[in-house]
């Protein structure tokens, strides 16, 4: 039988990012996450998104697609941006930061990274897929 | 006052903020605004109740290093309790706790900070 799935389409609106957490709180419930897996999902999410939207310069919409595995949950944002370069996305330091005149954002590929098991970044001038994976102990 | 900003009260001297839903860049610059207004009437140190605030995104815990940043000019210190383990990881991972306590309840938090 074929791995069930679900699929959003968000437009591009501040705080749009929550009605995607709110769905992968469902899905984790339902694949019996640990509450700690369930918040690493939706924080890595909601960076996923707020990327989407604010860098991408996408005028469309986000799709978001989880795909419930056997041992697994794989969510992909998808965008119809710019695209980036991820070899020059520096990777952030707090240290660099405080008492610098560096600015304090640019934080959500770390997080993202830290915080699933595995991610893919495929990205062109048509757009972005961020591929996301959470390996699932029981 | 801001929605996110469920309340702010004094105690030891310090200003305590307890917030209320998402932490991004408006529910930052909600904390800010407080945290500045006071520092500019001579208090520096801030402690911040986020028993109700469940989700944070990285916009806003930049914010909060800003925050940080001012303090460190005027000796002030800030510090959070009551986090959801999630905002606790987030804010190992982005380095807050490197300049900022994490403190598990608000008794704690007032004799610690």
């Amino acid at each position: 039988m074929k791995q069930p799935s679900v699929e959003l389409k968000l437009p591009i609106i501040p705080n749009m990012e929550l009605i995607a957490t709110q769905t992968a709180e469902v899905i984790a419930r339902h694949m019996h996450l640990t509450e700690d897996q369930a918040g690493e999902i939706s924080m890595a999410l909601i960076e996923a998104c707020i990327n989407a939207f604010e860098h991408s310069k996408a005028e469309n919409n986000v799709f978001i697609h989880f795909l419930i595995e056997e041992d697994s949950l794989v969510v992909k944002v998808i965008d119809q941006g710019i695209g980036f370069d991820k070899t020059k996305v520096e990777i952030p330091k707090i240290e660099n930061k405080i008492g610098k005149d560096e600015r304090k954002r640019g934080w959500g590929l770390q997080l993202i990274q830290e915080l699933m098991d595995s991610v893919e970044f495929e990205s062109n001038s048509e757009g972005t897929t961020v591929t996301m994976k959470k390996n699932i102990t029981k | 006052m801001s929605d996110f900003i469920k309340s702010t009260k004094e105690s030891n001297q310090i200003v305590i903020i307890e917030t209320d839903g998402y932490l991004n860049n408006e529910g930052g610059e909600a904390i800010s605004a407080i945290c500045y207004e006071k520092m500019k009437a001579g208090q520096n140190k801030f402690l911040i109740n986020m028993a109700a605030t469940k989700v944070v995104n990285s916009i806003g815990v930049s914010i909060l290093i800003e925050i940080i940043e001012k303090l460190q000019e005027v000796d002030g210190k800030i510090g959070y309790y009551n986090l959801a383990p999630i905002v606790s990881k987030t804010f190992n991972i982005m380095g807050l706790t490197k300049y900022s306590t994490v403190f598990a309840t608000e008794e704690e938090a007032v004799s610690g900070l």
